[in-house]
């Protein structure tokens, strides 16, 4: 599936692996929130990076034990009007300080992108936009009234800062 | 009133640009209708039975002649000559073809209006008290904290995806006229010594299942609001239920958690945000916001006006019309004047775009400027001088806009019903205007009083039938229609649900069963003051009941 990431279009080398299944002696591996949990000796000892993917009604403050040995965090949009996935990507970034890859996954278009950048994440896997689209999207806009976790700060305050 | 900046500005031609793009794209066929609904839902355009409908953002429902002037425009440019004002203080056009709207919301942003957020599971435009800035009852202004709530909730990135619908809305005033209490957020300003701070109230809803609020902290001083709402809002986007579009409101939420739990997790949430994570909000913008609200340069008048007298005492009409649509000012001198768009037979909240001229041209020569939308589908002229209400009432007649109704029977809460909504179970503006002609007579309307009907043409409760002292819900039996009654509503600070009195009843049979309730209350009340919803608080509903299907 294309992924996008910091303005262009890259190769995606992780897998998901589904439940209990198991997992892929080699490469990078992202499981459900529950696996990682129950399994987190095994999986955190591999010699390659383990991720994580959230659905939306995972708890992201269940990661905090694990948060800075994950290489990447999956947040699962099955549909796109389930919005909580923009608060668990708040919550990762600005309440619990994740640093790593915090990637949208599912059901990802084009007209929300840039919620998804301003809540926090930085990588797209979808099919349903295109690296063009994408760029566009994350450029139509060029002043925001709320602070969010892309560091943009707000209208509120940038009317009183001097330039 | 507020007006934008180069941000403000900026932000909103954006979104033009947006959306034509998105148009173009929908037009082209390169997106589906179901990939454009959300995008088109987020800027106030929805599919009706006959067209698209565009509902154009009024915040706080304060207009200005430019304002207002640009929506007659519209009406008559790409509408057929009307728009419609809604209970959430904004105004619909109904007849809006696609491929014109995004040159109407380019129009509508040179005068500063937008149709941002009018529609889609978002934070929706914050409502308040139409008399806001004019009103002898409140404790001060509340449209600066409505308008830095309207730049807040604007395109906020975590909550453009709720569960369902959010609406917030203000007061300041002892006397609720913004319905706080049946709104996802009512905010009641409060005052603590010389500090600011809100009484929030969440959980309030009609719809399928009316619910008054819950109260969830008593104050919450100024400068915490947003972030105070923010954690509100994160609760009610992680935990609002997502299974049942009619179970997903945050009144569902709040329910079904219990009030006290509900509680507890926004407090919890609120305790846990770190000073990173507040919102960047300076004192310099809390006050670069008010200023935009300084009270207009009123004149020094005495409180009563000899021309104002002199008017009355020659014209009886005038004397009816002023008796009943003005409000009480806070300066001498000064009155709000309610414009009535109910008359007898009309179309509730319908004004043509001549009219809408006329309302421009009195707001700009007699009333500073400033022009109100209110909840019950009217329009306020906040500001004029009593020296001035005749030559304003002569205009306002003559275009005919001087029905003398406002809160009485015949000033109804009427949805759009079967006539134009695919959702509606049953007609609601010829049940509307059938009970009109039963009180058309304004001596025997005026001896009634206060009175407001409420008319929703299905379940959804756009027309607030759950708040009407005598509410009407249209149902549909097997293709045939039935309107249920219900007793006892009210919106304001004692806000209640009302109680549904029994079988629903036939089309034909509503007017006479209004009537029948109307002439109960006469009967009962101790004099002519005790106002209906009074009359029946004391007595009970029993009495009525009995009178409705005594045939039976």
């Amino acid at each position: 599936m294309p992924l996008i990431k910091d303005g262009a279009e890259i190769e995606d080398t992780w897998s998901f692996t589904e439940g209990d299944a198991e997992v892929p002696a080699t490469g990078c591996v992202t499981v459900s929130l529950t696996r990682l949990i129950e399994d987190a000796d095994a999986l955190l000892a591999r010699n390659t990076q383990v991720g994580v993917r959230l659905e939306p009604a995972d708890d992201p403050h269940d990661l905090e034990p694990f948060l800075d040995r994950l290489g990447l965090i999956e947040v699962s949009f099955p549909k796109y009007t389930d919005g909580r996935g923009y608060s668990q990507a708040q919550l990762l970034r600005r309440r619990l300080g994740y640093g790593g890859e915090l990637r949208a996954v599912g059901h990802v278009l084009t007209d929300q992108i840039l919620y998804m950048n301003r809540s926090g994440f930085d990588a797209y896997s979808t099919t349903r936009a295109t690296l063009p689209s994408v760029l566009k999207a994350l450029k139509e806009y060029s002043a925001f009234y709320q602070p969010a976790a892309d560091g943009n700060g707000s209208v509120f305050a940038r009317r009183h800062t001097k330039a | 009133m507020y007006r934008y900046d180069q941000f403000d500005a900026q932000i909103v031609n954006d979104r033009v640009d947006q959306f034509r793009s998105q148009v173009d794209r929908r037009l082209s066929g390169d997106i589906l209708e179901d990939e454009f609904k959300p995008l088109r839902l987020q800027n106030g355009v929805y599919l009706q039975l006959h067209a698209y409908m565009l509902r154009v953002a009024i915040p706080y429902g304060q207009l200005d002649s430019a304002k207002m002037r640009k929506l007659g425009v519209i009406a008559r440019d790409f509408d057929r000559g009307y728009g419609h004002m809604t209970t959430r203080q904004n105004i619909q056009f109904n007849w809006v073809a696609l491929k014109d709207i995004p040159d109407v919301l380019e129009q509508l942003a040179e005068v500063e209006l937008h149709a941002i957020q009018t529609s889609g599971n978002c934070i929706r435009n914050t409502t308040s008290d139409h008399f806001a800035g004019a009103t002898k009852d409140e404790i001060m202004d509340p449209r600066p904290w409505c308008e830095i709530i309207r730049q807040w909730s604007t395109f906020h990135p975590e909550f453009a995806f709720l569960p369902r619908k959010f609406k917030i809305a203000v007061t300041a005033a002892e006397h609720d006229r913004a319905a706080i209490r049946v709104h996802d957020i009512g905010l009641h300003m409060r005052k603590r010594g010389d500090q600011v701070g809100f009484e929030v109230h969440v959980g309030g809803g009609q719809g399928r299942t009316p619910v008054i609020a819950t109260m969830v902290n008593e104050f919450v001083p100024e400068a915490e609001l947003l972030d105070y709402l923010e954690a509100i809002m994160r609760v009610y986007n992680r935990f609002g239920r997502r299974d049942n579009k009619y179970k997903a409101r945050i009144k569902i939420l709040v329910t079904e958690t219990g009030a006290e739990e509900f509680t507890r997790l926004v407090q919890e949430e609120y305790a846990a945000q770190h000073d990173a994570e507040k919102i960047d909000l300076p004192q310099a913008e809390i006050d670069r916001i008010h200023a935009y609200f300084a009270p207009p340069a009123f004149a020094d008048k005495p409180a009563t006006s000899d021309a104002f007298e002199r008017a009355k005492a020659a014209d009886s009409k005038f004397a009816t019309w002023a008796g009943v649509n003005l409000h009480p000012h806070k300066v001498d001198g000064y009155t709000s004047v309610t414009i009535s768009l109910k008359p007898i037979g009309g179309l509730a909240g319908d004004a043509t775009d001549s009219q809408m001229m006329v309302m421009a041209h009195l707001a700009e020569t007699y009333g500073f400027d400033d022009i109100r939308v209110t909840h019950a589908q009217n329009v306020v002229l906040p500001h004029i001088a009593l020296d001035d209400l005749y030559d304003v009432y002569r205009e306002l007649d003559a275009a005919g806009m001087s029905t003398a109704n406002e809160s009485l029977i015949t000033d109804m809460i009427v949805c759009p019903g079967l006539d134009y909504c695919n959702l509606a179970n049953a007609r609601s503006i010829p049940v509307g205007q059938e009970i009109q002609k039963v009180f058309a007579d304004g001596d025997y309307e005026r001896d009634i009083g206060k009175l407001h009907i409420n008319i929703s043409g299905c379940i959804n409760a756009c027309g607030h039938h759950h708040v009407g002292h005598i509410g009407i819900l249209g149902v549909d039996r097997k293709g045939e229609e039935f309107y249920q009654i219900s007793l006892g509503g009210r919106a304001d600070e004692k806000a209640r649900v009302g109680d549904i009195m029994g079988k629903a009843l036939k089309f034909d049979e509503v007017p006479g069963a209004v009537k029948t309730i109307v002439d109960t209350y006469r009967g009962l009340r101790t004099n002519s003051d005790e106002k209906f919803i009074d009359t029946l608080e004391r007595v009970g509903h029993e009495p009525f009941k009995e009178a409705i299907y005594a045939a039976d």
